[in-house]
């Protein structure tokens, strides 16, 4: 057996070497989650610790007090993940399934069609202009939805994935009269789990990392996502206490700034990272990558 | 061969990714030709809009920031891409000496990163470097945020932070699909573990390796904006060394209003970006044919 060739002494190094690297990976996280449940005091008096220095809720009840700008965003981050997902999942496998198939005549042209475009790009400007003034998207949900829908990498990586795929199956599916959908939906879909396990968990994360499209397409505040709704408390003080405690008078040096900066941060990242240790398994037969030409 | 109705199905398929695609990559692709050299006038549209040369170059390139906006920019992505690359190679093959179970754990630890936005990273960097207790800067009195040589070290290591662990698995899975019976012949005829490494795994992995770096060769003139324009919380004492193409053009867009001068520089890293991977290509291609991208 080939693993049984390594020594002991150095596989232990190995280990160690990667419990180390796991470490640096999730401690700067956690020093986040403590600062949330430290008092602002502790923050002022001891710094940043691993552990709160004087553990304290005041943060989210100061944060979940007038919860409306941070709900707001919330609803909207989670309408854009879950309408974009799956708008973008069903027309990156489509895509990606058809020009999989060597005997698609198209397939080599529409193959470097799409790769053409991780390597070439319009740039910033002549897509703010173009959905801004030609498809007036700006100030509308769509806006934070459509850009990101087919992502070039995303159909290459499920391209390949199709690639490998058993071809006789997909033959004999044809042979019983199933036509080109629904050989894809029957058989290619459901033997294809981890390639959309991965890509749409990618997928999904795009939409719910997005500060860029509710920066440079949203000028309401309804449509404000969670990435920039926390950028924007990051970026002044004054938005943090409008947005938080306009009704209120309040002497803004006795605020939890600091500490309240990243319960937000907590409130924002953290129900996704509690969902990708679920998608994992799949991660490594789904992250294959083929070559770009064929 | 297929039949004609079945062909047609698969063109379907691919249709509606094909129309995103059309919208929003190729589009901006065309106008970003075409912006440089007009005089952007709303009420005349693009098209109708004046010419007017060269003068939204001349602006940018007679300007100090132009070298220092690409020298930043080129140098940056470089030790980024080529870091990345090279631990990444190295990671996956110590991740191939251990054991399945025990890759799932440090999987899960070096890909968590990958999935927190840079909005939050800024957060979690700024717990560990803040003038104000930061958990690493804790008792110096050097303000970090106001130290631009420190910069090109620390974001160094974020990036690595964020992107290590998706480099370092897409390695390991295409590691995964070697034959192991390869492995136990070299074992058998005396190869020791470095050479079965040396001469099995890593040419194995050298399309996939020579692939990636190909693809972000293509995106040396394009930085990450989010990571520049977050993490450095776009502090103008930190632009000597942390001021990228990105964030100038956002700037001039943003701040300015300048489309001339922002499509215009978009158009300059676009092709230099475009003639960069030409070349490595070509390198590539009079090497081995088969790495080649296109």
């Amino acid at each position: 057996m080939k693993k049984s060739k390594v020594s002991l002494p150095r596989k232990s190094i190995t280990h160690m070497l990667f419990l180390l690297l796991s470490l640096c990976c999730v401690i700067p996280i956690l020093y986040v989650l403590s600062a949330s449940f430290t008092s602002e005091q502790g923050i002022s008096e001891n710094g940043y610790t691993l552990i709160p220095s004087i553990f304290s809720t005041e943060a989210y009840e100061y944060v979940l007090a007038s919860p409306e700008s941070l709900l707001t965003s919330y609803a909207i981050t989670i309408t854009v993940t879950l309408i974009g997902t799956t708008l973008s999942l069903l027309l990156t496998s489509m895509l990606a399934y058809a020009i999989s198939r060597r005997d698609f005549p198209l397939h080599r042209k529409l193959s470097f069609l799409v790769f053409f475009c991780m390597l070439f790009n319009g740039g910033m400007v002549p897509s703010y202009i173009l959905i801004t003034k030609y498809y007036h998207l700006n100030d509308t949900l769509m806006a934070l939805i459509l850009p990101y829908t087919i992502v070039p990498w995303n159909v290459f990586l499920m391209r390949s994935f199709f690639t490998d795929l058993p071809q006789s199956l997909l033959d004999s599916a044809k042979l019983d009269g199933c036509s080109e959908i629904g050989t894809f939906f029957r058989i290619a879909v459901p033997i294809s789990k981890p390639a959309f396990a991965t890509v749409g968990l990618f997928i999904a994360f795009a939409y719910w990392n997005d500060w860029w499209l509710s920066m440079m397409y949203t000028t309401k505040t309804e449509l404000v996502s969670l990435q920039y709704y926390l950028y924007r408390i990051m970026n002044s003080i004054e938005f943090l206490t409008s947005s938080l405690a306009s009704n209120v008078t309040v002497n803004t040096s006795l605020l939890p700034s600091a500490t309240a900066r990243m319960a937000l941060c907590v409130l924002a990242a953290g129900p996704m990272l509690l969902i990708f240790p679920f998608f994992q398994k799949y991660f490594v037969k789904g992250l294959t990558v083929g070559a770009v030409k064929e | 061969m297929l039949k004609k109705t079945r062909k047609w199905d698969l063109f379907f398929m691919a249709l509606p990714g094909l129309l995103f695609l059309a919208a929003f990559h190729y589009a901006p692709l065309f106008m970003g030709w075409l912006i440089p050299f007009k005089k952007i006038d709303y009420a005349k549209g693009i098209l109708g809009s004046d010419w007017c040369g060269f003068d939204n170059f001349k602006f940018y390139f007679q300007s100090q920031d132009a070298f220092r906006t690409t020298r930043n920019t080129l140098v940056l992505n470089f030790l980024f891409i080529f870091t990345t690359l090279l631990l990444a190679v190295i990671l996956a093959l110590l991740l191939f000496q251990l054991g399945k179970k025990s890759v799932k754990v440090y999987q899960t630890a070096l890909f968590m990163p990958y999935f927190i936005s840079w909005v939050v990273a800024s957060y979690i960097l700024y717990a560990l470097i803040s003038p104000e207790g930061g958990a690493l800067t804790q008792g110096s009195s050097r303000n970090l945020y106001a130290a631009p040589l420190a910069w090109p070290w620390i974001l160094l290591g974020c990036y690595l932070w964020k992107n290590i662990g998706y480099m370092t698995l897409l390695f390991y899975a295409s590691l995964l699909s070697i034959d192991s019976s390869l492995f136990e012949a070299a074992a058998i005829d005396g190869a020791t573990r470095i050479q079965q490494m040396t001469r099995i795994a890593v040419p194995h992995m050298k399309p996939v390796i020579i692939m990636m770096a190909l693809l972000q060769i293509g995106k040396i003139f394009y930085a990450d904006f989010g990571m520049f324009y977050f993490l450095t919380k776009n502090a103008g004492a930190l632009y000597g060394t942390t001021d990228v193409i990105d964030t100038y053009v956002f700037r001039a867009l943003r701040i300015t209003g300048d489309i001339g001068m922002s499509s215009a520089v978009g158009l300059y890293q676009a092709i230099v970006g475009f003639l960069l991977v030409l070349i490595s290509n070509l390198l590539v291609k009079k090497s081995n044919p088969d790495y080649a991208l296109f």
